[in-house]
């Protein structure tokens, strides 16, 4: 391999370290680049240092896991051959086109070096940092989807995992009473974890019936290891006191300033609302969540194919590679499952990407334990996304007057307006007739519940940069 | 259990930063939503159009809801931006300018 072979790595999440190791463990350089102060992604988001954190494992899940990544990490940081730029916020990476895209002369391969990963540098996000490098690693994993509904713009309505990561990263609680609700895996480590940091976990409100689980039974039993780490979040729910509702929404969050309570109710198969079954339930936080989305904007700004089955996951082949030349991708950025399935993808691409840069076509025989995990656990996560599909008649509960774009306050009614009497019958069009996503988020947050109210097809966003940049960074740009 | 007891933090020592012109007791490495937060604070930021309270939502940088002024400066994420000792916060009103 030449010296110059430089993986940039984009994501320090389960994916892009186990990505980083295998590469950097068959003598690739690695630049591993994250906008977090430390090494670990949303999984393993660490306590921030300065708090001195003598147990960070009491608020994690197989701890044993990160410590093997991170110590192998850290030793080819020592050697040097990887380097990790925390704290860098990455806008945009560009692809410079090779010499055979022009035409002119067709024969020679794209140089190398032929890729710019742009950041922004430290909190303030005002200073601009280019890393060149032969071959991309995205692994940019995935956001919170919270449906709306009445009340979920009030202060301490917060998304599930966010209330994680706070707790994960800074050590504190949104609040004394919280309900934990929506649907979906992620909201179990969520109600565990602020129960146990001492938050009065009043209910653990899940929309999904235990008979969506059981039907898909023979998928999960495939995966005994998904199986008791459910049973032992279930255990510590039980020890901690919470009170599990299944087939149970969140029907409308309650105060004036902040969050005082919710009203959840039983739902029936079709999404009814069962008569009389309402139900207040008095809190100052609801941490609520309806799924994961992969952050898709870079493979999108570099021209990366999304998958076709929905349009919001960037598609890869069987060795994680998309369909632009030398751009890997791994972990949630490539479809939501998990931790163990993100450690899984970045593990093969790292192999994949090793034997590329040499030259050389990889041998699928050396991931194949990867492989199989990597098939388990897709399947096993296309089950549970069926389970745990968000509950029926959400968006006919939607009032009309439900800020629907957080960013823009533009409500459900409007939306409904511009794809009914208006007519919109695409996202972009919707945007530019209410102004829904076209705020600091750029539609992430309203992105799903505006493609359900229109029955627009949810596609990703087409975000010029994946943050939002300062002038003086943009105006300072070489042209080359 | 509190999650500082519960992680067996030792936290550097406490600082104090003011929150719309009161003093707030901050840690250092938190970040200005995970120091409201503590404090009691929910809310830091009221909407462009109808003037409504917001704090932090998706806690990650991805929704731009936490929007808070620092220092004077508008429009800074209180769950990416680490507090700092003597810190000027203040409640960011529509867009902060
Ligand atoms: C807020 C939140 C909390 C979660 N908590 C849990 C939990 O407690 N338990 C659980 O089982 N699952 C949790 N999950 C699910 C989690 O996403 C996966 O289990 C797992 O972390 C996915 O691994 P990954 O490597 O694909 O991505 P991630 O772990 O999400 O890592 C992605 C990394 O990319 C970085 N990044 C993204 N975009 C950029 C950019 N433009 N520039 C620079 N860096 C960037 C991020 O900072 C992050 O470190 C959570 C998800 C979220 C969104
Ligand atoms: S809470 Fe979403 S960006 Fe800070």
């Amino acid at each position: 391999m030449t010296e110059r072979a430089h993986l940039a790595v984009v994501g320090a999440g389960p994916a892009g370290l186990a990505g980083a190791l295998a590469a950097a463990d068959r003598g690739v350089r690695v630049t591993l680049v994250d906008a977090a102060e430390q090494a670990g992604g949303q999984f393993y988001r660490q306590p921030a240092r300065a708090l001195g954190a003598r147990r960070p494992e009491a608020l994690h899940h197989q701890w044993r896991t990160w410590e093997r990544l991170r110590d192998g990490v850290d030793r080819h940081i020592a050697a040097g051959r990887i380097t990790h730029l925390t704290d860098h916020h990455v806008w945009c990476v560009e692809r410079k086109p090779g010499r055979a895209e022009h035409g002119q002369d067709p024969i020679v391969a794209p140089e190398s070096g032929s890729f710019t990963v742009h950041a922004l540098r430290g909190s303030a996000q005002e200073e601009g940092v280019a890393v060149r490098a032969d071959a991309v690693l995205l692994a940019t994993g995935g956001y919170e989807r919270v449906l709306p509904f009445p009340g979920w713009t009030l202060p301490g309505v917060v998304t599930a995992g966010g209330a994680q990561a706070m707790l994960k990263g800074g050590l504190v609680l949104p609040g004394r009473t919280v309900v934990v609700a929506g649907t979906g895996p992620l909201l179990l480590p969520v109600a565990t974890g602020l129960a146990a940091a001492g938050a009065r976990v009043a209910a653990l409100v899940e929309s999904a019936d235990p008979r969506a689980l059981l039907r898909r039974a023979p998928a999960f039993a495939a995966e005994p290891g998904k199986l008791a780490e459910g049973a032992w979040y279930a255990g510590k729910l039980l020890r901690h006191g919470v009170r599990t509702l299944s087939r149970h929404i969140v029907v409308e969050a309650h105060g004036t300033d902040r969050l005082e309570a919710v009203t959840i109710a039983t739902v029936d198969r079709s999404g009814r609302i069962r008569p009389g079954s309402a139900r207040r339930i008095p809190c100052d936080t609801l941490a609520v969540g309806h799924g994961m989305l992969p952050h898709t904007d870079l493979a999108e700004t570099l021209g990366c194919t999304l998958s076709e089955a929905d349009r919001t996951a960037v598609r890869v082949d069987d060795e994680q590679r998309t369909d632009v030349p030398e751009v890997w991708a791994a972990g949630e950025t490539t479809g939501i499952g998990g931790a163990a399935l993100a450690r899984a993808e970045g593990h093969i691409a790292g192999r994949s990407i090793a034997a590329r840069l040499c030259g050389t076509a990889p041998d699928p025989r050396s991931w194949a334990a990867a492989a199989r995990a990597r098939t388990r656990l897709r399947t096993f996560f296309t089950a549970l996304e069926a389970a745990y599909a968000p509950p029926a008649g959400w968006v006919e509960r939607l009032t009309d007057d439900t800020v629907v774009c957080r960013c823009e306050e533009v409500t459900a009614g409007a939306v409904r307006t511009a794809a009914g009497s208006l007519g919109a019958c695409d996202l972009r069009t919707v945007k530019l007739l209410t102004r829904a996503g076209m705020g600091w988020c750029q539609g992430r947050m309203c992105a799903p519940a505006v493609a359900g109210l229109t029955g627009c097809p949810l596609t990703a966003g087409r975000r010029p940069f994946a943050r939002p940049v300062p002038l003086g960074v943009l105006a300072g740009l070489p042209d080359d | 259990m509190n999650p500082l007891e519960l992680a067996r933090a030792r936290p550097g020592e406490a600082f104090t930063v003011t929150f719309d012109g009161r003093p707030v007791t901050a840690l250092p490495g938190q970040t200005v939503a995970a120091a409201l937060w503590a404090a009691g604070v929910t809310a830091w930021r009221s909407t462009r159009g109808a003037g409504r309270p917001r704090g932090v939502f998706c806690g990650i940088g991805v929704c731009f809801d936490c929007l808070v002024t620092v220092n004077g400066r508008a429009n800074q994420r209180a769950c990416l931006i680490p507090v700092h000792p003597g810190d000027v916060i203040r409640t960011q009103e529509g867009t902060g300018r």
